[in-house]
This record gives C-alpha cells, sequence and structure tokens, in this order.
C-alpha cells in the first residue's frame, strides 16, 4: 500500500485570525509537488500545521498520514509518524550540538514505540551513517560538532536541514523554501541531494520561489497558494509559467482570494512586531 | 554530654592509616546539640588540637555571637542550637542503611552508583573504598613535596605552614557563617603544591576523604606556591545526605606569582539543608584562579566564590551554576575585587529555575583605586522553565577609577516554544527536548568539568528535569 497524505477542508487560525481557509491536498509518497504563491499566501502555516506547531490552530478539517489523523497528535509523534518540515527559518539550540541531537532524533524516529531513557543507537553506526551522508552532502564532518543552528550562515542552515532529512528519511517532507540563501553552486547540490535522498522514497512537498530546485526535482504537482487556499493546481507547465510570469494572471482569475491575501499582510504590516 | 569508650573503631580505619589518612581511636564522642564556648573547646579537646587553635576557635565563636545575620539572600530558618556542631566519624559509622531515606537510595540507584560508594555517600560509611588509588597517588604527590591531607592532620604536622594563611584568606569576622566555622570546623583538605610543581591530573577530595570531611563544617585551605598549579576537584554529584540542616563550609586559596589554581565544586544537597559557604581566594602576580561551582538541590544555598586581585597580571575566572527545583532557593553568584592594575576578571552565571524553584545570581565586581587598566566581563544567563518558578539578578559594581573596562550582561529566557517545536518536530518528546535544551544551556560549564564529573553531571541534570531527584 502506497502511504498517503490527506488534507481536506482545512482551516487554520494564529491568535484567532483565520490563515489558512480551506485548503485540500492529496499527496502520496514517491510523488513530488510544488507549492508556489506570493508572499503571506499561507505556504508556511500549511507547513507548520501539518507538523503540529502549538500556535497553529487547527479550527476545522483534517490532516491525515494514512487514514489516521495527525491533528491529535504531538509534533513528536508526527514526526515518528513519518512526516518531516524542513523549516523556512530554522531554529538555534545553543550548547546542543548536532550529532547528538541527531542521533536522539533518529533513534526515535526509527523506533517509534522506544521509551524515554532507553538505548540509543550505537554510537559507532550513528557516527558511520552521519558521516557517509555529510560526505554526500559535502559538509565537513566537523561540522556535526557544532551547536544546532547556532551562529550557522543562512546556507548552512539549509544544508543542515537537508542533512537531518537525510538521516530521518520520512515519509513525507514538507520543505519551506530550502533553496533561500544558498549561493548558486550550493542550490544546485542541495537540488541534486534533494533528488537523490528523497525524490520517489518520500513525498515531497516543495516550497519555492524560485525554479532551481524543481529543474532537478521536477513537480508531478503544481499548486497556487492565494489567501489561505490553493486556487489552482496543475502540472510543472504551471511552475514553468509562475516563474516566468508572475501571479498576475492568478490575481485576476481569483479576486476573493487576493484581497484575503492583501488584508493579511496589511493587518499584519499594521501591527507592532510582537 | 558524655564520652563513650567502650566502643571499638571498626577495623578497616586502622588499616588505611598509613595512607595519612585520621584515624579513629578515641571512640564515640558523644556531642550536645547546640552551640556554646563550652562545646566549642571541647571539639578542641576532643581533638587533641594544639593551644593556638583553641583560642582561635573560641574567639571565632564570640564573634558568631556577636554578628548578625546576613540580610541579604534568601529566608533563613535556623536555629542554632538544634544543631550538632561535632560528630566523630564513629557517629557516622553508627548510622546504618536503613537510616537513609528511601528515596535518596533509590538516586544512588539511578544514578549507578556502586554499592560500596552508595553507603559513603550516604554518610553510613567512612571510608570509600579507594584506598590503593590514592595510595599511589599520594606516594607521587609526596615526591614531588606537595602535601595532601585533611586539615586536621595538617593542624598537627605543618603548624607553621597553615598558621601563615589559615583564617587570613576569610577571617572569622568576615561573616557569621565564616565565623561559625572557624569555631567548630572539622575535616576539609590542606594541600601545599611548592614552587614550580604542576600536577596534571586533577586532585580529588573523593579518593582521600573520611566520614570528618563530609562533615558540616569543613575547612580547606589551598597553597599554591610561586608557578605552581593544581586543579582540585571536590564533592560528587550524588546527592549529599546529611542527617544535619546546616553546611558551612569555608575555603581558603592563596595563589602566589605566577601560579593557577582551579577549584571545581559540584554538589547536589538533599532538600533540607542549607548550604551557606564561604570561598574566597587572593591570586598574586600573574596568577591565575578559577571556580567552577555547580550547586544543585539544598533548601537555601548562599555561596559567591571569590577572587582578590592582590598584584598586576593577576586574573580571576568564576564559572558558576544553579539548579533550583521545587521548595529551593539558590542564592548563588561571585566577587572579583580588582586591587591592582592590569588585572582580568570574569564571571559566567548560569541558573536553571524549575518547578517553583528560585535562583539569584549576586554578584560583585569591585576596582579599588590604584588598579587602572583592568577588564572585567560578566554575563549571567537565567533559565526559566515553568511560571511558577523564578529568578533575579542583582549585581553590584564599584569602580573607583576611570581607566577600567566592566562588561555586564544577563539575560533570562524560558524554554522557547520554536526552540521546543523545532526539536519536538524531529521526533524527540517534550521532556527529551526541555532536557536537551537544559544540558545546552549549561554546556559551557559541563565542558570544563573533568570528564567522570561532566558525565554525571548531564545525568543529573536528567534526573533534576524528571523531577525524581530531591
Ligand atoms: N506566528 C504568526 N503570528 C502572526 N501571524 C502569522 C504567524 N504565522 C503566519 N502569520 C501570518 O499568516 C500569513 C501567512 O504567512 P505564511 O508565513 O504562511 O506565508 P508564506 O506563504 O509562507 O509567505 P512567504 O512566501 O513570505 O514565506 C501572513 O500574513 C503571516 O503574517
Ligand atoms: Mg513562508
Amino acid at each position: 500500500m502506497i502511504d498517503t497524505l490527506t488534507i481536506r477542508e482545512l482551516h487554520v487560525s494564529v491568535e484567532d485570525k483565520p490563515i489558512l481557509r480551506g485548503v485540500n491536498l492529496d499527496m502520496k509518497r514517491g510523488e513530488t509537488h510544488a507549492l508556489m504563491g506570493p508572499n503571506g499566501s499561507g505556504k508556511s502555516t500549511l507547513g507548520l500545521a501539518i507538523m503540529g506547531h502549538p500556535n497553529y490552530e487547527v479550527t476545522s478539517g483534517t490532516i491525515e498520514l494514512n487514514g489516521e489523523d495527525l491533528v491529535e497528535m504531538s509534533p513528536d509523534e508526527r514526526a515518528r509518524a513519518g512526516v518531516f518540515l524542513a523549516f523556512q527559518r530554522p531554529i538555534a539550540i545553543p550548547g546542543v550540538k548536532l550529532a547528538d541531537f541527531l542521533r536522539h532524533a533518529t533513534t526515535n524516529v526509527r523506533r517509534p514505540d522506544r521509551k524515554e531513557g532507553e538505548e540509543l543507537i550505537p554510537m559507532r553506526e550513528f557516527r558511520k551513517e552521519l558521516k557517509g551522508k555529510m560526505q554526500q552532502l559535502q559538509m565537513d564532518v566537523e561540522f556535526a560538532r557544532r551547536y544546532v543552528n547556532d551562529g550557522f550562515s543562512g546556507g548552512e542552515m539549509k544544508r543542515a536541514e537537508i542533512l537531518q532529512l537525510a538521516m530521518l528519511q520520512p515519509k513525507f517532507a514538507i520543505l519551506d523554501e530550502t533553496d533561500s540563501g544558498l549561493d548558486a553552486d550550493a542550490v544546485r547540490l542541495a537540488s541534486e541531494s534533494i533528488a537523490e535522498i528523497g525524490r520517489e522514497k518520500m513525498g515531497l512537498l516543495i516550497i519555492t520561489h524560485h525554479d532551481k530546485l524543481l529543474v532537478h526535482n521536477p513537480p508531478e504537482f503544481t499548486h497556487v497558494m492565494l489567501g489561505g487556499r490553493l486556487v489552482e493546481t496543475g502540472g510543472i507547465e504551471l511552475a514553468n509559467e509562475l516563474h516566468s510570469e508572475g501571479y498576475e494572471r492568478i490575481r485576476k482569475a481569483y479576486p476573493d482570494a487576493d484581497a484575503e491575501n492583501q488584508a493579511m499582510l496589511g493587518k499584519i504590516e499594521a501591527q507592532p512586531v510582537g | 554530654m558524655a564520652t563513650d569508650i567502650t566502643q571499638a573503631a571498626p577495623s578497616h580505619i586502622g588499616e588505611i592509616n598509613k595512607y595519612d589518612f585520621r584515624t579513629v581511636t578515641e571512640g564515640v564522642f558523644k556531642a550536645e546539640k547546640g552551640i556554646s564556648a563550652k562545646i566549642v573547646a571541647q571539639i578542641s579537646e576532643m581533638k587533641g588540637e594544639p593551644g593556638w587553635m583553641r583560642d582561635f576557635r573560641l574567639k571565632s565563636f564570640e564573634i558568631f555571637e556577636s554578628k548578625p545575620m546576613p540580610k541579604w539572600g534568601g529566608a533563613l530558618d535556623l536555629n542554632f542550637q538544634d544543631i550538632y556542631y561535632y560528630l566523630k566519624p564513629a557517629d557516622h559509622q553508627g548510622k546504618t542503611w536503613d537510616d537513609v531515606p528511601a528515596e535518596i537510595k533509590e538516586t544512588f540507584e539511578k544514578l549507578g552508583i556502586p554499592e560500596a560508594e552508595r553507603k559513603f555517600l550516604a554518610g553510613v560509611k567512612a571510608q570509600f573504598e579507594s584506598e590503593v588509588v590514592y595510595g599511589s597517588l599520594q606516594e607521587d604527590l609526596g615526591k614531588q613535596g606537595v602535601l595532601f591531607t585533611d586539615t586536621d592532620t595538617a593542624v598537627k604536622e605543618h603548624p607553621d605552614l597553615l598558621r601563615e594563611y589559615f583564617g587570613k584568606i576569610i577571617p572569622p569576622h568576615d561573616n557569621k557563617f565564616a565565623a561559625l566555622n572557624s569555631a567548630v570546623w572539622s575535616g576539609g583538605s590542606f594541600i601545599y603544591v611548592p614552587k614550580g610543581v604542576k600536577i596534571e591530573f586533577p586532585l580529588q577530595a573523593y579518593f582521600r576523604i573520611n566520614a570528618e570531611n563530609m562533615g558540616q563544617f569543613e575547612r580547606t585551605l589551598i597553597i599554591v606556591d610561586e608557578g605552581a598549579s593544581v586543579h582540585y576537584v571536590e564533592g560528587c554529584t550524588a546527592p549529599m545526605y546529611t542527617t544535619e540542616s546546616l553546611h558551612s563550609a569555608v575555603v581558603e586559596v592563596v595563589c602566589k606569582k605566577g601560579s593557577r589554581c582551579r577549584y571545581t565544586t559540584i554538589q547536589n544537597w538533599a532538600n533540607n539543608i542549607y548550604n551557606l559557604v564561604t570561598k574566597r581566594a587572593m591570586a598574586y602576580q600573574d596568577a591565575t584562579m578559577e571556580w567552577v561551582d555547580g550547586n544543585l538541590g539544598s533548601r537555601l544555598t548562599m555561596k559567591y566564590p571569590s577572587v582578590y586581585m592582590m598584584e598586576p597580571g593577576a586574573r580571576g575566572e568564576i564559572l558558576s551554576i544553579a539548579f533550583s527545583g521545587a521548595g529551593q532557593h539558590q542564592d548563588a553568584g561571585a566577587k572579583l575585587v580588582h586591587c591592582a592594575p592590569n588585572t582580568t576578571g570574569q564571571i559566567i552565571s548560569k541558573s536553571i529555575s524549575k518547578n517553583g524553584g528560585r535562583s539569584s545570581y549576586r554578584g560583585l565586581v569591585r576596582v579599588e583605586k590604584g588598579a587602572t587598566n583592568t577588564k572585567c566581563n560578566v554575563v549571567c544567563d537565567a533559565l526559566i522553565l515553568d511560571p511558577q518558578s523564578r529568578s533575579d539578578t542583582y549585581p553590584y559594581i564599584e569602580v573607583a577609577e576611570q581607566d577600567v573596562s566592566i562588561g555586564h550582561e544577563a539575560s533570562v529566557s524560558r524554554i522557547g516554544e520554536e526552540q521546543m517545536f523545532y526539536l519536538t518536530s524531529r521526533g524527540l518528546t517534550e521532556a527529551e527536548a526541555s532536557t536537551m535544551i537544559v544540558n545546552g544551556f549549561i554546556e559551557p560549564l559541563v565542558k570544563e568539568l573533568p570528564m567522570e564529573y561532566a558525565v554525571e553531571m548531564n545525568r543529573l541534570i536528567q534526573l533534576q528535569m524528571e523531577g525524581s531527584v530531591g
């Protein structure tokens, strides 16, 4: 049976402000989906809601992995169930070495019923695997001794996210602008690595404003988000169109969603920085 | 009050005599509860001390009586008359394993501490069986002229050297608890490192401890002669359990020209203990003194290790960490006094408060007149794990010179929701994630510890996080 991720009429609010207004999405493991849309349309919100960020409240609708309700699960349960989110802005954890964190995470994800305090995967085994993956990503092995995202450059952060993806081998991965902040060579390397690590093995939901990532990971489906809704779905040609033409046509075609998108942006901009 | 000489000392104690341990031959001394000049004199007599030490004790007792309780720090609900001030080792041995509370035993188990060691740590057994290790160590040190004994022995065997500094770095009138310690002290370590001798491995109180070292009023004096260096490690990460509620130690350190001393303490006290400790070092020309101080548990800890930089080029560093859980108050901090030009200091303080625990940082940086071109940097970070817990910062800075640079940064953080989400989204449970964040928070201190202490420290934090210690 092929793993499926199914989202139905998903509504998500942040601090009681509705952001997503009825998102529907069907993904199968092995497929690559591109998620595009103008700034502030709700792409990251969808990723965070799928992963279970406590501030992103699902007010109605469902998210199901193989028919199992994810909404009721904590983020770590979702991770163990096989969902992964590469963060648009990864968080620094000072004092915690990337390798230590990753050994713990990898153990939990591979042994979903592991109890707290039980043995981790043996050090040697883990190191060997980590080293292999780091070489594949052309990362210096020493990098694993640095503190998680602490003082990482933008590019290093994104690469570390890809490394985690490679180690955790989820069923479904949401990559939120994993190509931003990378220089041209790094984008190529990242695209190739993602293709090698995830394409056809995982269900990939790639959020991007550029087309580099999609060149190596041509999507079977492209979704366009506007004002908290997926207003259009097409094939790779849709992604190509949006890259060359922008969102003008979409905005005109869905004036209501466009208005909501503008309103969300406006509302937020009017707020003091919290 | 009675002196019972019918009980013979356990036989294993005689055996370790050859390693210079304090031996128990007098049998059991049953001290009265409470404190008076009579009891102080009696303690001195029981120890067979010379007159100068007895006089020092009696004078200190007078000072103790005349001093008010400290007005800062935490709530001290102490009845000085309800405490035993002197327990002979034999008294400790009289205690049985059954007397040790179940939760303490459980913690030992969780920490994976060997049976023999558990009994020792719980105060049931006077001697931790490491004579062999200690013996060869002692021999090695002896050849280099290093003195490493308990302070009681030093009073008898090295009186001239001891008297030169004893009570000089921290005089009895320094504060009420220093006076108390001066009156009733027992045990502690005495170390002298001769000129130019660099001791490569950390000296551990662990290996030479006897029942008195574990006492409530230990007294330690370390003299590091010119160009010498030493790292002394005291305490252990297992919970220290005593039936008494007051622990009040005094530690004095002298770092002579060009020398270096690091003093590491990791202590985890049972919940009923008042832990009131005075620690001070004098660093002379180009000498470096470092305090690494970890405080867990206790009802109230008040401890502010200090370094007085007496001559040009001296350096003082204090790294401290405090973890307060339910019903605990850690009032910990540091004190740096720049008395000479071109001296540098650094304070790094980290505190963690959980389950309604309270941590305070209390620090003083003072630059005396004439101490030009001094530099000092203070960083204190507090991590608060829940809304019931609390953290305060009381930084005092007194500067009598122009040409100085003093930096002070303080931060208070709660475990970030974003950090938690990031870690849990990669498969860590909430408990694992918060333990990881806390361990990361104290990592700068832990990496300064000797390996085995670092490992235990992390394990201990984990237990504290689970709420199963104390
Ligand atoms: N934690 C939050 N607090 C307040 N508003 C939020 C929060 N998260 C998202 N929003 C708001 O929700 C809307 C959608 O944001 P989101 O980050 O999902 O957009 P996006 O499509 O990922 O944009 P971009 O392309 O710029 O990354 C925006 O108006 C944003 O300001
Ligand atoms: Mg985004």
